[in-house]
């Protein structure tokens, strides 16, 4: 930004504010290391900061700075830890730990996404299990996804076992083939209205001056289509970790189609994960996932979880054309009551809400977990979720919202 | 305006109780020129900041309120039809050419917000208010138009600033913001005051509260908002709920608790919170306020 007085010229500053120039550069960094979206621009204002005599009195370099620096809420609230520790060599208070990973890593089933992303390379696919009935090609992409014979060792779980190209592939190509068939559906709509129901004046106007102003030809508006929003809530605890893997896959290709989509992860705690899953390769989306969500490992509290995302987060990703799809196995360490409580209100904001269980498919389960059964009745579709098959199945359900 | 004792200053004087880091929010806006974005929970007086801020500045607030669909011609200009076209019928038969320079000029141009803020020539205040309601292509056309501060009007040819007003922008949070909006402005988020501001907040507000009742309405509201609500009340509301209070000439929350309980109306805006605080709620709350 030019409009904010002279750029700081480095040649002619003497030795301190040579120093403190170098100091603010390492500190964008630290900023730029914690997430923060800070531009050349937001620098050199800084520096116009700093010589406007706002270094002399930290307390008020810190509010401003913090003003400059932010963006959202999360950078509002983790600046100030930043700052003291960086420049007054505090240390840095627990809520702005969430760039580290310390906590991510006891939770057993992150931990083993982080792990099988670091073995990514050197760990040949040997504990990949075949489909029981072996005939995955020619059923077309319904690879099932049988783990739950191997459920006894969770903290073992190595996620490269679901993460077969194969498998895989098909995966995002369900995830794809939805996509596709929402946006043929929206553009058959589009075409529909193209004549347009508003007059658009002015250009009537203007392509009629030549007729003395009688409008005779007119021009006329169409308004734009919303497309369909898709939230994602992933179940990602101890008991659900033989799907997880699959489900992230499946979500990193839907928020890679859809133009519209948002995914949260929960276990005892919700993450908002969308960032971390835009990453273009997935294994390192993976990997910057398991970084992010932060929350120790016992048990699945889908309710305050979801207390959680109705409080903090439904605001702003919810409008009235999202569907918000809950993929879980409903068993519920937390309150059940709470659940039911807060999948009311979930219910109130959105269009549908489908939940998906992989135990839905096993033969002989019955939803008898107080979670599900008290968050069945504010449910528009439940459906099983073990195969790929069942996750092809949902699109004419989703396209039809 | 330069430094923030002084802002807050003359906040007050207009009405508003600003904390700290709001002026230096504000002492920042002048010194950089950059837009303010003020993010927070509906009812903690986002709006209001910009409202004071043109009347500490002895300025004109204007306000662009968004919404879905907002587009060009309600947020920047329009022409005036009804005069373009009696003005053609009134040119009936001479050069088309020449028609058409006449009523594609300035007399004929009908101000929207966004142009009235740059052709001033005093920078007013410019509040653009609930920018998460509009869609992403007016969130890029806005960014265009705050960082060169001028507007081409294909008819007219470009309009330059003559005064580069002061932006602040508000939202709630329907909609996430694209990351260039926000890296453009500075970013405040306004929470809700603490028990004191508040009470000083009701003061200056509402006439007739003394310092006893304003605080203890604040101690009141503060343990209110920390129950489990649907809608949690914001400042607006407490101002509300003061303004009937003092209305209903009530000087002591202890001393007329049924009152209390049946003005809780302008604090609880849905039937389940209206349910979970009960008459003995209303009343533990009231023990802890003293």
């Amino acid at each position: 930004m030019s409009c904010c007085g002279p750029a700081p010229d480095f040649d002619g500053m003497d030795e301190v504010s040579r120093l403190v120039s170098t100091k603010l550069a390492a500190f964008l960094r630290t900023l730029r290391d914690n997430g923060f979206a800070v531009g050349l621009a937001e620098g050199q204002d800084a520096a116009v900061l700093m010589t406007a005599g706002y270094a002399e009195r930290p307390g008020l370099l810190r509010s401003a700075l913090k003003h400059l620096f932010s963006a959202r809420k999360s950078d509002w609230e983790k600046f100030d830890g930043l700052f003291d520790a960086f420049w007054l060599g505090k240390r840095v208070r627990s809520r702005s730990k969430a760039a580290g990973s310390a906590k991510a890593a006891n939770n057993p089933s992150l931990k083993s996404l982080q792990h099988a992303a670091e073995r990514a390379g050197n760990d040949a696919a040997t504990d990949q299990i075949p489909s029981a009935d072996g005939s995955d090609s020619d059923r077309g992409g319904e690879g099932r996804m049988e783990g739950a014979s191997r459920a006894d060792n969770l903290a073992e779980v190595d996620f490269r076992k679901l993460a077969d190209p194969e498998q895989v592939a098909q995966a995002h190509q369900a995830a794809a083939d939805l996509a596709r068939i929402m946006r043929t559906r929206l553009t058959r709509r589009d075409l529909a209205r193209r004549r347009g129901y508003r007059l658009d004046l002015r250009r009537t106007i203007h392509r009629n001056i030549s007729h003395g102003g009688v409008p005779i030809s007119l021009i006329r508006r169409q308004r734009k289509e919303k497309p369909l929003r898709l939230v994602v809530l992933l179940d990602a605890s101890g008991s659900m970790s033989m799907y997880t893997g699959v489900f992230l896959r499946f979500i990193h290709g839907v928020l890679d189609e859809f133009r519209e989509a948002e995914a949260f992860l929960f276990h005892t705690r919700l993450a908002h994960v969308s960032d971390a899953m835009k990453e273009r390769d997935a294994s390192r989306a993976l990997d910057r996932l398991s970084v992010m969500a932060q929350g120790a490992g016992g048990g699945t509290r889908i309710g305050e979880s979801l207390q959680t995302f109705n409080r903090w987060h439904a605001a702003r990703v919810i409008h009235s054309r999202t569907c918000v799809m809950i993929v879980s196995d409903g068993y519920e360490t937390g309150d059940a009551a709470l659940l039911g409580r807060e999948m009311a209100a979930l219910a109130r904001r959105c269009r549908r809400i489908v939940w998906l269980n992989p135990m839905a498919g096993w033969q002989g389960y019955a939803p008898e977990a107080a979670g599900i059964k008290a968050a069945l009745p504010h449910v528009d579709l439940y459906a099983p979720a073990h195969t790929l098959q069942s996750l092809t199945a949902l699109e004419p359900y989703l396209a039809r919202l | 305006m330069k430094n923030r004792e002084e802002i807050a200053e003359r906040l007050a004087a207009s009405g508003y109780i600003a904390d700290a880091e709001l002026s230096t929010a504000i002492s920042l806006m002048h010194l950089l020129r950059r837009p303010l974005l003020l993010e927070g929970e509906a009812g903690v007086g986002k709006t209001e900041v910009a409202k004071a801020l043109a009347n500490a500045h002895a300025t004109e607030l204007i306000r662009l309120q968004c919404y879905e669909g907002l587009d060009q011609s309600a947020a920047l200009y329009e022409w005036n039809y009804q005069r373009q076209l009696l003005s053609i019928q009134a040119h009936r038969g001479e050069d088309a050419d020449r028609v058409e320079d006449h009523i594609f000029s300035e007399r004929y141009l009908l101000e929207r917000p966004l142009l009235a803020a740059i052709r001033r020539a005093t920078p007013p205040v410019l509040l653009i208010d609930e920018i998460d309601r509009a869609d992403d292509e007016f969130e890029a056309f806005l960014l265009e138009l705050l960082s060169d501060f001028q507007v081409s009007i294909p008819e007219l040819g470009t309009v330059k600033a003559t005064a580069i007003p002061h932006v602040v922008l508000t939202s709630n949070g329907t909609r996430e913001l694209s990351d260039a909006l926000r890296r453009r402005c500075l970013y405040h988020y306004v929470d809700y005051p603490d028990v004191d501001r508040e009470a000083r907040i009701i003061m200056a507000r509402v006439s007739g509260a003394s310092t006893s009742l304003a605080l203890q309405i604040a101690r009141m509201v503060e343990s209110i908002r920390k129950e489990e609500l649907r809608k949690v009340p914001g400042v607006a509301e407490t101002l509300d709920w003061a303004a009937a209070l003092v209305g209903l000439d009530i000087g002591n929350l202890q001393d007329a608790p049924d009152a209390v309980h049946e003005t809780m109306m302008c604090l609880l805006k849905t039937h389940e919170d209206k349910a979970r605080l009960t008459r003995e709620v209303t009343a533990r709350l009231l023990g802890k306020v003293a």
